[in-house]
C-alpha cells in the first residue's frame, strides 16, 4: 500500500519521525550513499517485483532518506526482493539497491519483524539444512518447509516427476572431510554473536525443527 | 629603501579573526619600513587615494598590501602605485584574507600567520626590482576552430568588426548540429531558414577564410602572434573546380554508404554534397566507401564531372595561418545511446536517437519529413520520448544535466502530434529544465494544447514484443511500475565535448573538464575567456548550451577578440624568464623542458651555447629555473634571491615563535 | 594455464545432477582441464545474504580456502548463485578500505581469509578459453534447426561490476556457443528477467507470474527450447511447469535444457554425460520440430535449384548472341 494512505489523517511530521540513527546505520551496512537517491523510478520500473510489494522500492528508499524506520522494516517488500539485481544494474546513482533492501530485512529480522514469514522461515530452514550437513539437503529442506509452512501440499505434485528422473536424494550427500564440521562451526560462531556490535538477525534456532534434530 | 604597509579589514571579512592593528603595529617594526597602517577598505577608493597619498608624502620605494588573494585585487594596487610614480613591480601583496582569515576563527594564530606573511612580503620587496613590460605587433586576424551556429556568430562578428577571420571546420560542410535540426525551440521555426543566412555568410564574407574538411594540427607562439598548422583532409575532389552540381552523387555506384549527415537513418554515397543547403556546396569523396579508392575499379565520378575537378590522388594539405587570437567553438558531440542496452539501441531498429528523430522530422531528411519506423516504414501511433539518456546519470560518468533535451523533448513530441494527429506522444521525465524565455510555457503547450502525456519516472528497459516496443517505465508520482506499447522509442541523448576536445584543448595549452568541455577562466566573470591569453570560447565547448546561449556566446567571444585586437601592439608580462649569459653552460637541460619552446640555444662566436628566452613567447611559468643545474636562468619577479628572502623571513619568525 | 577449481554447488549433486553431468563432459571434451574443490561445502547461496553479509562471507570463504590450499589460481562453477556468493566474498575481503568484514569473517571461519582468488562461470570458462570457434571445430552433431531462447538468469552478468563478465542487459556468451553448436538463437528479450528465483516454495504464487512471463516470451519468439544456465531457473521453468501453466491457464510444454546439455548434444557425446532424460519436460519435441523445420528447408533448397536448373536453357539459349 503507498504511504500516503497510512497517513491520511495526518500528516506526516518529517522532523519528528526522522529517525537518524537508523539513516546512519542502513548506510554504514550498505555502504551506501543513500542521499545520492534522486527518486528517479529506476529501481521501481525495472523490478520484477513490485507486482507484489506493498511499497515499491523507490519509496522504500525515500522512506529510508526520511529515516521512516517504522515504515521500512514493518514493510513486506524488504522480504519480497529477490535480490536479482535489476536495480543495482541500473541505477545512475551507482546505489546497489539490493544491497540495501538486504540490509533492511537483517534490520526486520534482528527486531523480530517478517510479515513475510514463509520467506523467512524458507530462510532459516535452508540455513539450518547447511548447517546441518554443511550442503543443502534439497529434499529434507523441502519436506521441512513443507511441514513448518504450513503447506505440506503445495510442492506435493512434483515428487512423481522428481523421483522418476532420480532428482530427489533421500539422503543427504554431505562433504567427504572436515567440511561438514568446518561449517557448523562457522554456524556456532555466528550464534554467538558478534563480539561487539548487535549480532544482525540469526534464525532463531530453538524453533527450528530441523536444529532439534542435529542436536 | 622604504617601504610602506597598509593591513586591509576588509569590513569583516579580515578583521572578524584578524587584529589588524597589531599586524600593522608588527609591521612598523620590520626593516626599511617607514609606515605602517590599517585601512576599512583598501580596494575602495578613499583607500587607494590613501596608499597613492602616503606614496608621495613619504617617498616611499615599494608598497606592501596586506589584503586578498592578487587574483582579485593585484592589478589594481600595481595601477594606484603606478599612478604615484612607482614601478608596479615595487608591491608585493600579502593574502590575509583567503590564506588567513576564512579559514581559522583563531584570532591570536590568525594574527601571528598575518603578520608572517607580511614579514615575507616586506622581505621580498626588499629584493624586488623595477621591471618594466615591452611592446610588440599583433596580427590582427583571429582563428576560430569549430562551424557550428556559434563559430558561424563568432567569425561574423569579427569580420563585421574589421577583422580577417579563419574559420577551421571538421566536416565539409559548415552548420554543425543545428543544421541537422528540423525546427527549434520555443519558436518552432525551420532551423536551416534561420542558420542557413548566416551559412551563406559566412561563405560570402570576404574577410572570412573557410576551411573545411580541415583541423587544427598544431598551434604554437603567443597571444597576439599565434603561428597554426592546418590540416586540410583530401576531399578527392578539386573544389576550385567542382561547382556543387551534384551529378557526382547522382551516378556514384557506391550507394550503401551510411549517411552521417542523417544519423545513419539512411544510406548515401561514397561521393556527394552532405545537405542542399551546405557551405561550402561541393562534393567530397568517402574514402572508406569509394570503389576507385578502396578497390582501384569505378572511375565513374571523374567520367562524368563536367568541370574535371575529381582527383583521385589528392593528398592531405597543411598550411599555416598567422593569428593573433583564437576562439575555440567546437560544440558537442552526442552521447553515445548504444551505451544503454537496456533500451535496445542499436539493437532495435525502432529505438532511434532524438537526432535521428529530428532528420525524420526534417523535410529535406532521409523521410522527407514523414514520420517513419525505420524497421517497416510504417508511420507509428504511439511514440514514447525517454528523457535524460546519457545527462544526469553517474553510472554512466555523465552526472550533468546537458540542459537542452528537454527542450527539445517537448518540441519533438509536439511535432509528433502536428505530423501525426491522431499519434499518442509519451514523455518520461525526471525533473523538467525549462528555465530560458518562454521555456516554461513551451512545455506546458505541450501537455496542455498538444496532449503530450508526461509521465514522472525513468524507464527502466525496452523489449519488442508482437511489433512493439514495451516501454518499462514507473510513474513515480503514482508509486506504480507502468507500461506503453510503443512503435517507436525516441532516446533524449545528452551532450558531450566533441570527440577531440581534449587533445585541441591540449594544442591550444587551455583547460578542460573531466568531461572534456573547456574551462573558462572564471565561471561569472571570466566566461568567454581561458586561462591562456588570447584564446577564448564560444559555444557548446564549453558546456553543453542551446543554440540562443551559444549565439550569445560567440557574439560575446567575438567583442573580447576585437577589444584585444583594436590594440596596434600589445604589453608582454615582465615576469618572464631570463639567462645569465656568464653563469650559462649550455647544457640546454631548459630548452628541452620548456612546454612553450619559448627557449632556443645561440651559438656564441667561441662555438659554445647559450641558452636565449623568447621573451614573447615565455609564459613565465618557472619549469627552467628549477631544471638549470647552475641557477642561470631566473624567473624575473620571482628569483631564487627573492623567494630565498621569504623564506628566510619565515624560518625567522619559526625560530622566534618556537624559541 | 593456472590450476582450475571446480565447485558444483548443492544443486548439482541433487536437483540438477544433468548441469553437473553435461558441464564436466563438455569441459573434458574440449580440453578444458580442471579438479573438483575437495571437500566443498554450500556457498550460502541467497538464503545467507538475507540473513547476515558475514555469514554469507564465511561460507563462501571456506570454500575459497578449500581452493586456495588445493593450489587452485581460479574457482569456477557452473551455478550463478555460487558463483555470485563466491565472487561477493572474495570482492569483499580485498577491499581494504573495509577491514572490518574481513575482520568479521575470519571470526566465523576461525581462521585467516583465503587471499584473493578468482571465481568464473564455468558459461565464461567455455566462452573465454574455448570460444565459440572452438566449440565449432568440436561439433559432430550440429543443432541445425533447433531454435533456442537463451535464458541467462537475473544474476549471471548482474550487478556488472561484481560479475565483470558479458553485457549485463543483452548477454551474448551463450548466444555464440550455441550458434556455434548449430543453433539457431532466437532474439530473446528476457534474457536477464528474473524467474521468481527462491520463491517457489514460500511464495509460489509469485514465482508462477515471473516464471509465465519468460515462457510467454520463449513461446512468443518462436523458441523450441528454453537454455539455461542456473539450476533455480531451470527448476522453476521445468519441474514447476505444472504450477505455472495451472496458474496463467496455459498448457505449455517448452523443454528447458541447460545450455552445456545442449552443446554435449553438439560434440556428439553419449547419452550418460548429456541425460536429457532428466528433464521433467520431455525434448524430444524440440528435436523433432528441429528436424522437420531442417527438412522442410532441405526441400526449399532442393526446389530452387530444380527451378534453377530448369532456367538454365534459357540462358543457354541467350548466350550465343551476347
Amino acid at each position: 500500500m503507498p504511504i500516503p494512505m497510512r497517513t491520511s489523517l495526518q500528516n506526516l511530521d518529517l522532523e519528528a519521525g526522522r529517525d537518524l540513527s537508523f539513516i546512519n546505520a542502513v548506510a554504514k551496512e550498505s555502504g551506501q550513499d543513500l542521499k545520492s537517491c534522486y527518486q528517479c523510478g529506476n529501481c521501481t520500473a525495472g523490478c520484477a517485483y513490485t507486482h507484489d510489494y506493498d511499497i515499491p522500492v523507490h519509496q522504500v528508499m525515500r522512506l529510508v532518506q526520511l529515516g521512516r524506520k517504522d515504515e521500512v522494516l514493518s514493510c513486506r517488500s524488504i522480504w519480497l526482493c529477490a535480490t536479482c539485481q535489476a536495480c543495482t544494474t541500473r541505477c545512475p546513482n551507482n546505489i546497489e539497491v539490493a544491497t540495501v533492501m538486504d540490509v533492511l530485512r537483517h534490520m526486520a529480522r534482528a527486531e523480530g519483524r517478517a510479515p513475510e514469514r514463509l520467506v523467512k522461515t524458507f530462510a532459516d530452514s535452508f540455513l539450518s539444512s547447511v548447517a546441518r550437513h554443511g550442503r543443502v539437503f534439497e529434499a529434507g529442506l523441502a519436506m521441512v518447509f513443507a511441514i513448518i509452512s504450513g503447506k505440506p501440499l503445495q510442492d506435493a505434485g512434483l515428487g512423481p516427476a522428481m523421483l522418476s528422473r532420480g532428482k530427489l536424494a533421500f539422503w543427504p550427500h554431505e562433504p567427504t572431510g572436515n567440511g561438514k564440521r568446518e561449517v557448523a562451526e562457522i554456524f556456532r560462531r555466528f550464534h554467538e554473536g558478534r563480539p561487539t556490535s548487535t549480532a544482525a538477525a540469526t534464525p532463531a534456532p530453538s524453533t527450528q525443527p530441523t536444529e532439534e534434530n542435529a542436536k | 629603501m622604504r617601504i610602506g604597509v597598509m593591513v586591509c579589514h576588509c569590513g569583516n571579512n579580515i578583521a572578524a579573526t584578524v587584529d589588524v592593528e597589531a599586524v600593522a603595529a608588527a609591521a612598523r617594526e620590520f626593516p626599511d619600513v617607514v609606515f605602517a597602517t590599517d585601512h576599512m577598505y583598501a580596494c575602495s577608493d578613499p583607500g587607494q587615494k590613501t596608499l597613492e597619498q602616503t606614496i608621495r608624502d613619504l617617498k616611499l620605494d615599494g608598497v606592501v598590501v596586506a589584503s586578498c588573494s592578487p587574483r582579485m585585487h593585484e592589478v589594481t594596487f600595481r595601477r594606484a602605485v603606478e599612478r604615484a610614480g612607482l614601478n608596479r613591480y615595487m608591491f608585493e601583496m600579502a593574502n590575509i584574507r583567503e590564506h588567513v582569515a576564512w579559514i581559522s576563527l583563531d584570532r591570536k594564530r590568525n594574527t601571528q600567520k598575518a603578520t608572517d606573511l607580511v614579514r615575507m612580503a616586506v622581505e621580498k620587496l626588499r629584493v624586488d626590482r623595477p621591471l618594466t613590460p615591452k611592446s610588440f605587433d599583433v596580427q590582427k586576424r583571429v582563428l576560430i576552430v569549430g562551424g557550428g551556429v556559434a563559430g558561424i556568430q563568432a567569425a561574423l562578428d569579427c569580420a563585421d568588426g574589421g577583422l580577417d577571420v579563419v574559420l577551421v571546420e571538421r566536416k565539409s560542410s559548415i552548420g554543425g548540429v543545428m543544421s541537422k535540426l528540423d525546427k527549434t525551440f520555443p519558436t518552432v521555426d525551420c532551423a536551416v531558414c534561420v542558420l542557413g543566412p548566416k551559412m551563406v555568410d559566412a561563405g560570402q564574407n570576404p574577410r572570412i577564410a573557410l576551411h573545411t574538411c580541415s583541423e587544427v594540427e598544431e598551434v604554437s607562439g603567443y597571444v597576439g602572434n599565434f603561428e597554426v598548422r592546418i590540416k586540410k583532409h583530401s576531399t578527392y575532389v578539386d573544389w576550385t573546380k567542382c561547382t556543387g552540381c551534384g551529378a557526382c552523387q547522382e551516378k556514384c555506384p557506391s550507394r550503401k554508404v551510411p549517411d552521417a549527415f542523417n544519423e545513419n537513418v539512411s544510406l548515401t554515397t561514397a561521393i556527394g554534397i552532405p545537405f542542399p543547403q551546405a557551405i561550402p556546396k561541393r562534393a567530397s569523396i568517402n574514402a572508406e566507401y569509394c570503389l576507385k579508392l578502396t578497390k582501384g575499379k569505378c572511375g565513374v565520378c571523374e567520367k562524368i564531372c563536367p568541370t574535371g575537378a575529381i582527383a583521385y590522388d589528392m593528398q592531405d594539405e597543411f598550411i599555416t595561418e598567422k593569428v593573433g587570437a583564437i576562439i575555440a567553438a567546437t560544440g558537442i558531440d552526442l552521447f553515445d545511446h548504444k551505451k544503454c542496452g537496456e533500451y535496445g539501441a542499436g539493437r532495435y531498429p525502432d529505438v532511434v536517437t532524438s537526432l535521428a528523430y529530428e532528420r525524420m522530422l526534417s523535410a529535406s531528411g532521409p523521410t522527407a519529413g514523414h514520420i517513419k519506423r525505420p524497421s517497416d516504414g510504417t508511420e507509428p501511433k504511439t511514440v514514447v520520448f525517454i528523457s535524460c539518456v546519457g545527462s544526469r546519470d553517474r553510472s554512466l560518468n555523465r552526472p550533468y544535466c546537458s540542459g537542452f533535451c528537454c527542450m527539445y523533448t517537448a518540441k519533438q513530441a509536439i511535432l509528433t502530434r502536428d505530423h501525426i494527429p491522431d499519434s499518442r506522444a509519451y514523455v518520461f521525465y525526471m525533473d523538467i529544465r525549462a528555465n530560458g524565455k518562454g521555456y516554461e510555457e513551451f512545455v506546458r503547450r505541450a501537455q496542455e494544447e498538444y496532449g503530450v502525456e508526461y509521465v514522472r519516472g525513468r524507464v527502466a528497459q525496452v523489449y519488442p514484443q508482437d511489433g512493439k516496443l514495451i516501454v518499462c517505465g514507473a510513474d513515480t508520482l503514482l508509486g506504480r511500475q507502468v507500461e506503453v506499447a510503443a512503435d517507436l522509442v525516441v532516446l533524449a541523448v545528452g551532450a558531450e565535448a566533441a570527440h577531440g576536445a581534449p587533445e585541441l584543448a591540449e594544442k591550444l595549452r587551455i583547460s578542460y573538464d573531466a568531461y572534456g568541455f573547456f574551462m573558462e577562466s572564471h565561471p561569472k566573470l571570466r566566461p568567454v575567456e581561458t586561462n591562456t591569453v588570447g584564446v577564448f570560447l564560444a559555444g557548446a565547448c564549453q558546456g553543453p548550451k542551446d543554440i540562443p546561449a551559444s549565439v550569445s556566446q560567440a557574439s560575446a567571444a567575438a567583442g573580447k577578440v576585437l577589444a584585444l585586437l583594436s590594440k596596434d601592439k600589445l604589453e608582454s608580462d615582465p615576469q618572464i624568464a631570463l639567462v645569465n649569459a656568464n653563469r650559462c653552460i649550455g647544457c640546454g637541460k631548459c630548452e628541452r623542458t620548456c612546454p612553450f619552446g619559448a627557449i632556443r640555444m645561440r651559438e656564441l662566436r667561441d662555438g659554445s651555447q647559450r641558452a636565449e628566452v623568447v621573451e614573447t613567447v615565455c609564459q613565465g611559468c618557472g619549469i627552467c629555473s628549477v631544471t638549470c643545474p647552475v641557477r642561470a636562468i631566473q624567473l624575473q619577479h620571482f628569483t631564487d634571491s627573492q623567494l630565498l628572502a621569504e623564506v628566510n623571513a619565515l624560518c625567522r619568525t619559526w625560530d622566534e615563535t618556537t624559541e | 594455464m593456472s590450476a582450475l577449481g571446480y565447485y558444483p554447488g548443492c544443486s548439482q549433486s541433487g536437483t540438477a545432477a544433468e548441469y553437473d553431468i553435461s558441464t564436466r563432459a563438455c569441459l573434458k571434451a574440449l580440453g578444458v582441464a580442471m579438479a573438483d574443490v575437495p571437500d566443498w561445502t554450500c556457498c550460502g547461496s541467497t538464503p545467507a545474504h538475507t540473513v547476515d553479509h558475514f555469514l554469507a562471507g564465511a561460507l563462501a570463504a571456506r570454500n575459497l580456502i578449500q581452493a586456495e590450499t588445493a593450489g587452485f589460481s581460479r574457482v569456477t562453477t557452473p551455478c550463478p548463485s555460487c558463483l555470485a556468493a563466491l565472487k561477493t566474498a572474495n570482492h569483499r575481503l580485498a577491499d581494504a578500505a573495509d577491514p572490518g568484514y574481513r575482520a568479521e569473517v575470519e571470526r566465523l571461519l576461525g581462521r585467516a581469509a583465503p587471499g584473493p582468488l578468482e571465481a568464473v562461470s564455468t558459461l565464461q570458462v567455455l566462452y573465454e578459453q574455448v570460444g565459440p570457434q572452438g566449440v565449432k571445430a568440436h561439433v559432430a552433431r550440429p543443432l541445425s534447426g533447433l531454435r533456442v531462447a537463451c535464458y541467462y538468469g537475473c544474476i549471471m552478468n548482474r550487478p556488472p561490476g561484481l560479475m565483470a563478465f558479458d553485457d549485463p542487459e543483452n548477454p551474448v556468451a551463450m548466444d555464440e556457443l550455441l550458434t556455434a553448436c548449430g543453433a539457431e538463437v532466437v532474439d530473446f528479450p528476457f534474457k536477464t528477467e528474473c524467474c521468481g528465483a527462491a520463491f517457489g516454495m514460500p511464495r509460489l504464487d509469485v514465482m508462477r507470474r515471473l516464471s509465465a512471463r519468460i515462457i510467454e516470451m520463449a513461446v512468443s519468439v518462436g523458441a523450441d527450447c528454453i537454455a539455461v544456465a542456473c539450476p533455480l531457473c531451470q527448476m522453476n521453468l521445468d519441474l514447476r511447469r505444472g504450477q505455472v501453466n495451472a496458474a496463467a491457464h496455459t498448457d505449455s510444454r517448452l523443454p528447458v535444457p541447460y545450455f552445456t546439455q545442449l552443446m554435449a548434444l553438439a560434440l556428439g557425446l553419449p547419452d550418460k554425460d548429456i541425460r536429457l532424460d532428466k528433464l521433467v519436460l520431455p525434448f524430444g519435441p524440440a528435436l523433432a520440430a528441429a528436424d522437420e523445420r531442417e527438412k522442410a528447408r532441405e526441400a526449399e533448397r532442393a526446389a530452387k535449384a530444380q527451378a534453377k536448373t530448369a532456367a538454365k536453357p534459357s540462358d543457354k539459349e541467350t548466350q550465343p548472341c551476347a
